[in-house]
């Protein structure tokens, strides 16, 4: 009857207005959303790589091996949490999402676009962490920006596979265990995830080195190292690239049977 | 050309996991195994119709609506919705329909013209149209004042009135709103109607559940009604008047438990039914008022005075409560 509802629209521009809805969103809550993801790594930086160090309880060295752990560790919070708190909020009792649901593109994009928001939100977490953290440590032997290519895949497909893990654990896990995910989940991941030692290091406890393995943190932490401090030693390059692309589409799939099992009663 | 087709629709919604209690037996498992919500549903609606869905709570109102919104999957059957397969070409459906749900359930982080304008997007209009049309819809409705105010700042029906106007601001051809006027005040009820009366002259094809009557009645061309996932009467209001059985309903409350009074007066000439529920005695009189004074001496005669006496001529109201034994609100 009316010119716009029989012209078929583009999914892609459905998902760009979906998207620019989500980068509205998240604009007005930048500084909460800094404060929530950045807080940790920065407190982090303060004591191991300002304090102890001072104090000489650490080597000076020791920045060297933190700071690409410190960046990991930034992108990937902010991307699980920028899918998985949004997701619980949009699927709560007024489900809230149903404006979005009912536009005229396959669900499914509406999560990939939740997942696409996410890896920028984890970006712009770690740009802002980066430097934050070099200049409370000091300057950092053998840091490099060489490696751009490298740089950039690690944190797309690192972005890429914890948002995908935020929309898994969004859409799947009760909103009243989201404390408990917190605690039994990602604070473990914190602690085993190469981000504070490199994996190297694990040499001397040879069944942590393996058992570390399940952890997708660990790859995003060793992709940062080869890329951001080449001359620490880290895992080849080939396996952390592989094993991220394997946790990316494994997250996915996993993320968009949560979805669509909340999204179609 | 039917806007709207269904055939043996069916949706059983899965039981819902019951605990074992240790030592409690555990509660006898739905016969099916799950909820029928719609069963064996076949309808058509034409292009252009008012079309009212009545029902009791849980007759499967919203589950009908959900279905041909693309938003509940199917357990069997089908249904075309404008012209496209609601389970194989969702975004072809969607993009020409626009749904007020039951529950409002606006975009708590943006601001209420911002609902508007970004709703409207997600169908590719652009920003600039969107906001003109956003601003004119909020006047429309009554809300402009509101229109940068935050969505948690809008009372109950204000937020239905803003539901109503993002169902419209991408201008679609099938409108389905469910209980639209439910928590609006008399007056706005009366402007929603106006609005929905305006939008049906426009060519617009208006599906509406609702639990009022005269609602039904004043705005649907046709009225289907449902219980329990089953149609059980569709046509014209005026059609379905003339169906409704002949007797006068009278409804006498007392102060206490009538169901004494019912039995004793069941056997009375003119009454051709009579049941009790609680204080409330329902009696289908043949013979109008003029069994009042003799159901008051009989209440007396049981030591029930009576509290409240009301009558309904046959109407649609008790054309429903005698296809499903209930009232609608
Ligand atoms: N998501 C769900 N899961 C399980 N059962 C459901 C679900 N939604 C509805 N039901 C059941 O399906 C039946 C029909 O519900 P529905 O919401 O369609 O009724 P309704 O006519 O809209 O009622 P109301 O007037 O109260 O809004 C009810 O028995 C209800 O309990
Ligand atoms: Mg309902």
């Amino acid at each position: 009857m009316t010119a716009e509802s029989l012209a078929p629209v583009a999914p892609s521009r459905v998902f760009l207005a979906i998207l620019r809805r989500d980068l509205t969103v998240a604009r007005r809550e930048l500084p909460y959303f800094l404060v929530r993801t950045a807080l940790q790594p920065i407190l982090f930086v303060v004591v191991f790589g300002f304090l102890l160090p001072k104090m000489g309880m650490i080597p000076r060295g020791y920045s060297t091996t933190m700071l690409p752990g410190v960046v990991a560790l930034s992108l990937t919070l902010s991307a699980i949490q920028s899918v998985a708190l949004p997701m619980m909020q949009d699927f709560g009792f007024t489900k809230e999402i149903e404006d979005r649901l009912l536009s005229p593109v396959p669900i499914q994009l509406v999560a990939v676009e939740k997942v696409f928001a996410g890896v920028l939100q984890g970006i712009v977490a770690a740009l802002f962490v980066l430097p934050v953290a070099r200049l409370i440590m000091g300057p950092i032997p053998g840091l490099s920006f060489a490696n751009a290519p490298l740089l950039l895949a690690v944190t797309i497909l690192g972005g890429a596979a914890f948002s995908a893990m935020g929309l898994y654990l969004g859409t799947g896990i009760a909103p009243q265990q989201i404390g408990l995910m917190f605690s039994v989940i990602v604070a473990p991941m914190i602690m085993f995830g190469c981000t504070y030692y490199p994996w190297a290091g694990l040499a001397h406890v040879p069944v942590m080195k393996w058992l570390v393995l399940i952890n997708p943190l660990v790859y995003v932490s060793e992709g940062m190292r080869a890329a951001l401090t080449p001359g620490v030693p880290h895992m080849p390059i080939a396996a952390i690239l592989a094993a991220l692309v394997v946790l990316t589409v494994l997250f996915m799939w996993m993320g968009l049977k949560a979805f669509d099992k909340r999204a179609m009663s | 050309m039917n806007a709207i087709e269904t055939r043996s629709l069916r949706k059983v919604y899965p039981a819902p996991a019951v605990k074992k209690k240790r030592g409690v037996p555990a509660p006898p498992a739905p016969p099916s195994g799950g909820i029928v919500a719609i069963d064996a549903l076949d309808l058509a609606v034409a292009e252009g119709e008012f079309f009212g869905v009545l029902g009791p709570n849980g007759a499967g109102k919203t589950t009908l609506i959900g279905i041909l919104t693309t938003r509940v999957r199917i357990t069997a059957g089908e249904a075309v919705v404008a012209g496209a397969n609601v389970t194989t070409q969702p975004a072809d459906v969607r993009r020409r329909i626009g749904v007020v749900p039951q529950r409002p359930n606006p975009d708590r982080s943006l601001s209420v013209i911002e609902n508007l304008v970004f709703h409207a997007t997600y169908f590719g209009i652009s920003r600039a149209d969107a906001h003109r049309r956003g601003q004119e819809l909020l006047e429309r409705l009554g809300i402009a004042d509101k229109m940068n105010a935050k969505v948690d700042q809008l009372s109950g029906g204000q937020q239905q009135r803003l539901m109503i106007a993002r169902a419209l601001s991408h201008d679609p051809r099938v409108v389905f709103l469910d209980e639209p006027t439910v928590g609006l005040d008399p007056q706005a009820r009366l402007s929603l109607w106006e609005i929905l009366r305006e939008l049906h002259a426009q060519g617009r094809t208006i599906v509406m559940s609702t639990h009022y009557m005269e609602e039904a009645d004043q705005l649907c061309g046709r009225l289907a009604i449902i219980d329990q996932g089953k149609l059980l009467a569709l046509d014209t209001p005026a059609a379905l008047k003339l169906k409704a059985p002949g007797d006068t309903l009278v409804e006498v409350t007392f102060d206490g438990d009538a169901t004494v009074v019912a039995d004793a007066v069941r056997a009375m000439e003119g009454v051709s039914n009579a049941e009790a529920r609680g204080p409330l005695l329902r009696v289908f009189s043949k013979r109008g008022g003029a069994l009042i004074p003799a159901l008051i001496d009989a209440g007396e005669a049981h030591g029930r005075i009576v509290r409240d006496i009301h009558l309904s001529r046959p109407s649609l109201e008790t054309l429903f409560i005698s296809l499903t034994g209930r009232k609608l609100t």
